[in-house]
């Protein structure tokens, strides 16, 4: 499956929910807003969201202060 | 004909000069404005121009305060964003240096909600006074942004931020401004916005603290109506702190990236 994350193409070997992907890039789900296909989806739809051949996903990491 | 004086429209003689005014109406004034500009040099006045006469020194009424800040911003800017709406979550070092820079270029209604009161270890970068320890952050902001500028609305509720009461907090605003603290509560207020609200830009901030370059700090989209300023690397953590330099620089990234919005330009 090929997904253009943050621009760049990568491929992967298996089919992936957006959970399992951000556990794959090792990104902290809770600190991350993620963009499929131009719509933003809350925390609560990761586990839920499988992901397709071509998505297009923007996964934008916060840090701490303010 | 007629013009405004200090925002009354009054009968006037053709051709009148603006000295000429003066001297009828507040002859000690030493600060013009005409349509917005401070202007020195006598010239006529035109049918409808706005004419405001101050004396510097003086407590100005409301209506003269209003054209005194207008005449200090890029003309028409002010008539813009008078009645727009901004909400603005978490009143820290972010929250509350933007609220004071929105305040002073006049956006007509500011929402600001955080839960937080007003700690010393606060005073470092955020916009608040000492005698203001352990107030609510909301009504201490409130009564600040007051004494800036009377002539906006400011609606202030002390209230803790999650996913179930941002319609009802910020279902009204036309831009949205995250400036929340955790990187948790940063992600969860702008995905949660965003979805329920995708027609609504928000602006939101990430990586700002220690002391590394003011240039690494920018404005970039990042999404559909999402703007991220910070240089998005430089977390709060122990031995590098957040300090009022360049949480500044990113709060004004922020403020500015509101202004353009409500004035229907890119931000980044």
């Amino acid at each position: 499956m090929r997904l253009k994350i943050n621009g760049q193409l990568q491929n992967f070997a298996q089919e992936l929910t957006i959970s399992q992907l951000l556990e794959q890039l090792q990104l902290v789900p809770k600190q991350i807003v993620v963009e499929l296909n131009r719509e933003i989806l809350t925390a609560d739809r990761h586990t839920t969201t499988r992901l397709n051949d071509g998505d297009t996903l923007e996964l934008i990491q916060f840090v701490g202060g303010g | 004909m007629l013009i405004y004086f200090n925002e009354q429209l009054i009968h006037v003689a053709p051709e009148l000069r603006l000295f000429a005014l003066r001297e009828q109406k507040k002859p000690h004034a030493d600060l013009l404005i005409i349509n917005g500009y401070p202007v020195s040099e006598d010239q006529a006045l035109k049918e409808n121009d706005r004419v405001v006469l101050i004396q510097r020194g003086e407590q100005p009424t409301a209506a003269e305060l209003e054209q005194l800040m207008m005449a200090r911003h890029t003309p028409g800017v002010h008539e813009k964003i008078k009645n727009r709406c901004v909400g603005i979550a978490g009143a820290g070092g972010l929250g509350s240096t933007i609220a004071t820079a929105l305040t002073r270029v006049g956006v007509g209604h500011l929402i600001i909600v955080d839960f937080d009161l007003v700690e010393p270890s606060n005073l470092n970068r955020q916009q608040y006074f000492s005698d203001q320890i352990g107030l609510p952050k909301v009504k201490a902001l409130q009564e600040n942004l007051r004494r800036i500028n009377p002539g906006i609305k400011v609606t202030a509720i002390q209230q803790r931020i999650i996913a179930e009461n941002l319609s009802n907090l910020f279902g009204q605003v036309d831009v949205m401004v995250e400036a929340l603290d955790a990187a948790e509560q940063k992600a969860m207020l702008t995905s949660n916005f965003l979805q329920k609200f995708p027609e609504t830009p928000l602006v939101a901030a990430s990586g700002m603290a220690g002391f590394e370059a003011s240039n690494s700090i920018r404005t970039r989209k990042v999404a559909e109506g999402f703007y991220l300023c910070g240089d998005g690397t430089t977390a709060a953590e122990p031995g590098r702190g957040l300090m009022a330099p360049r949480v500044g620089i990113a709060a004004h990234h922020q403020a500015n990236a509101v202004l353009r919005l409500l004035l229907g330009e890119k931000p980044e």
